[in-house]
């Protein structure tokens, strides 16, 4: 179970990147997962079609807290187009841990808020 | 009907985890330590082998066959029936309705009796200890009928705040309280006597979950006198599927099928029905046979291992448990302490989401729930969004406890206590 829980994830659960919010954000949306109750809020200022800014808040395990940490690292700076493209697959391997399909949704969690909030595209995200 | 208390040395939980089978296999390649049974029990030999022998040797259609193996099949059936009544010291069989868990059998009440008997104006009384199966249903009502849901309060240790019950009774047109006689949760036992004699002076019925209840401790429905009863048959070593809902003669008697269908009718026309006698009115379509079966299987395994043994025994290992774990740094535990506490411990750790614990205890075998335990209300009560749950049952031996605080210390060890 160590796999689960190693160093990266710790770090990011721990001390995450882009913890908090932004004052009148572009974006913001938050979700739970109706399964664990953890929630996660994301926030995001947009500029030229970017995602200048963007910031996770909320409360859950730390596959869900860490992966959102993950998460906004992946896509700040990045088209806030490239977010439609990004699958289940694409977290999952940014991960790098094994994942058991119970835990599926809290890796998720973040991505379903960040989708919802961009394109309000509310269903789980699939794997490729 | 209270079986006299024999000396706790014939309890021996190591030969009783030995009945069964699955217990001896392996998870994540450790030992498991099976340590949810409030959520569902395993099941022993005797009563696998009863399923099995059902299907095998006396399986058809009960009721409206002439041949012989619908005659076992419906003999089989009837007796699983008494059974279950005399592990409840029902005083009559037919008022014990199959059905599949607990929530149909709250959900039949509900529906049925609160239809009937609910307006506008009446109260509800709930109790922030329930299960959502206690919970849902009622609200369900209340829309209907225009009635309203009161809830008791719990103290800050999970018990309910009996001065608060009171004051509702007083205040309020009472018809009906719903509550949980064990909280899944907290482990707390309510005190059901007490609770359905002052229901009862304000002229309001009891229901009682008795889901955490039945399998763990001789429970009596002419003693506690309560009204209505829901059980489930696979949290007592018995099969999914299978559950009972008990209730008054002169109460069920009174209330409206649930649903419609075969076996519940005397006379179908084109434009009415007429209703079958208890047990069947409240029993449409093609019952569980083998499962009723398998579940009088189970009332006889516990029966034998003794109600009062098997109190003694949770007692025994509940209070181990809490000893141990209130020495885990960084450990909050839930639930009651005292006579009136159940074999349910819910515990967080600082630094440690319940289910990073639960996924880390899964790692060494131990089997425990986290989250909610389908009682959102109370984790908002109590200020928590989840807790790790280990419940324990006769197959549970200080060796799966001393699993879990060890595994526990790995979960201090992989996040720290107090990291965040």
């Amino acid at each position: 179970m160590a796999d689960l829980y190693k160093e990266n994830i710790l770090e990011h659960y721990q001390n995450p990147s882009n913890y908090g919010t932004i004052d009148q954000p572009d974006i913001t949306y938050e979700d739970t997962n109706p399964l664990c109750g953890d929630r996660i809020r994301i926030d995001v200022r947009v500029k030229d079609g970017k995602i200048a800014e963007i910031k996770f808040s909320g409360r859950g395990c730390a596959i869900s807290q860490a992966s959102a940490s993950i998460l906004t690292e992946m896509v700040e700076g990045e088209e806030l187009e490239k977010v439609r493209d990004l699958s289940a697959q694409d977290i999952l391997d940014e991960l790098a841990i094994p994942i058991s399909p119970a835990r599926v949704k809290c890796a998720l969690l973040g991505l379903k808020v960040l989708k919802s909030g961009a394109y309000g595209i509310t269903d789980w995200p699939a794997a490729d | 009907m209270s079986t006299p208390a024999r000396s706790q040395a014939t309890f021996d939980a190591a030969r009783v985890r030995a009945d069964f089978p699955i217990l001896g296999r392996t998870a994540r390649g450790k030992r498991l330590a099976y340590l949810d049974s409030a959520a569902s029990t395993q099941k022993p030999t005797r009563v696998i082998d009863a399923i099995n022998a059902f299907y095998r040797e006396s399986n058809a259609n009960v009721h409206r066959g002439v041949y012989e193996l619908s005659e076992k099949s419906t003999e089989l059936y009837d007796q699983a029936r008494g059974r279950i009544a005399r592990l409840i010291n029902a005083p009559d069989k037919r008022e014990c309705i199959f059905v599949r868990n607990t929530t149909e059998a709250l959900n039949l009440v509900a529906n049925s009796w609160g239809r009937e008997n609910l307006s506008a104006g009446d109260a509800i009384v709930l109790t922030t200890l329930e299960h959502h199966s206690n919970i849902v249903p009622w609200q369900l009502v209340a829309q209907q009928t225009g009635a309203q849901l009161r809830y008791v309060d719990i103290d800050d240790d999970g018990r309910l705040r009996m001065d608060q019950y009171q004051q509702i009774l007083k205040e309020e047109a009472v018809k009906v309280v719903a509550v949980t006689h064990v909280s899944n949760t907290l482990g707390t036992i309510t005190p059901l006597k007490e609770i359905t004699r002052l229901a009862h002076d304000a002229g309001a019925i009891v229901v009682a979950d008795a889901a955490q209840s039945v399998p763990h401790m001789q429970v009596d429905v002419q003693d506690l006198g309560i009204d209505f009863m829901a059980f489930s048959g696979h949290k007592m070593v018995g099969p999914m599927g299978i559950g009972v809902m008990w209730g008054r003669r002169d109460l069920l008697e009174a209330m409206p099928p649930y649903q419609g269908g075969g076996s519940m009718i005397r006379e179908v026309h084109l434009d009415h029905s007429t209703w079958a006698d208890l047990p069947e009115k409240f029993e449409a379509g093609t019952p569980s046979v083998a499962d009723a079966v398998g579940l009088a299987a189970a009332a006889d395994y516990l029966s034998e291992l003794g109600f009062e043994q098997i109190r003694q025994h949770e007692i025994q290992l509940t209070n181990y448990a809490l000893g141990q774990l209130k020495e885990i740094p960084g450990i909050r535990l839930f639930g009651p302490d005292g006579e009136d506490r159940a074999g349910v411990v819910s515990f967080l750790l600082d630094g440690a989401h319940p289910h990073d614990i639960a996924s880390i205890l899964d790692g060494e075998g131990v089997a425990v729930r986290a989250g909610h335990h389908c009682a959102q209300p109370l984790m908002r009560r109590l200020d928590v969004t989840a807790t790790a749950r280990a419940s324990f049952y006769v197959y549970n031996t200080e060796e799966d406890v001393d699993q879990l605080v060890h595994s526990i210390e790995a979960v201090n060890s992989i996040f720290g206590s107090g990291a965040r």
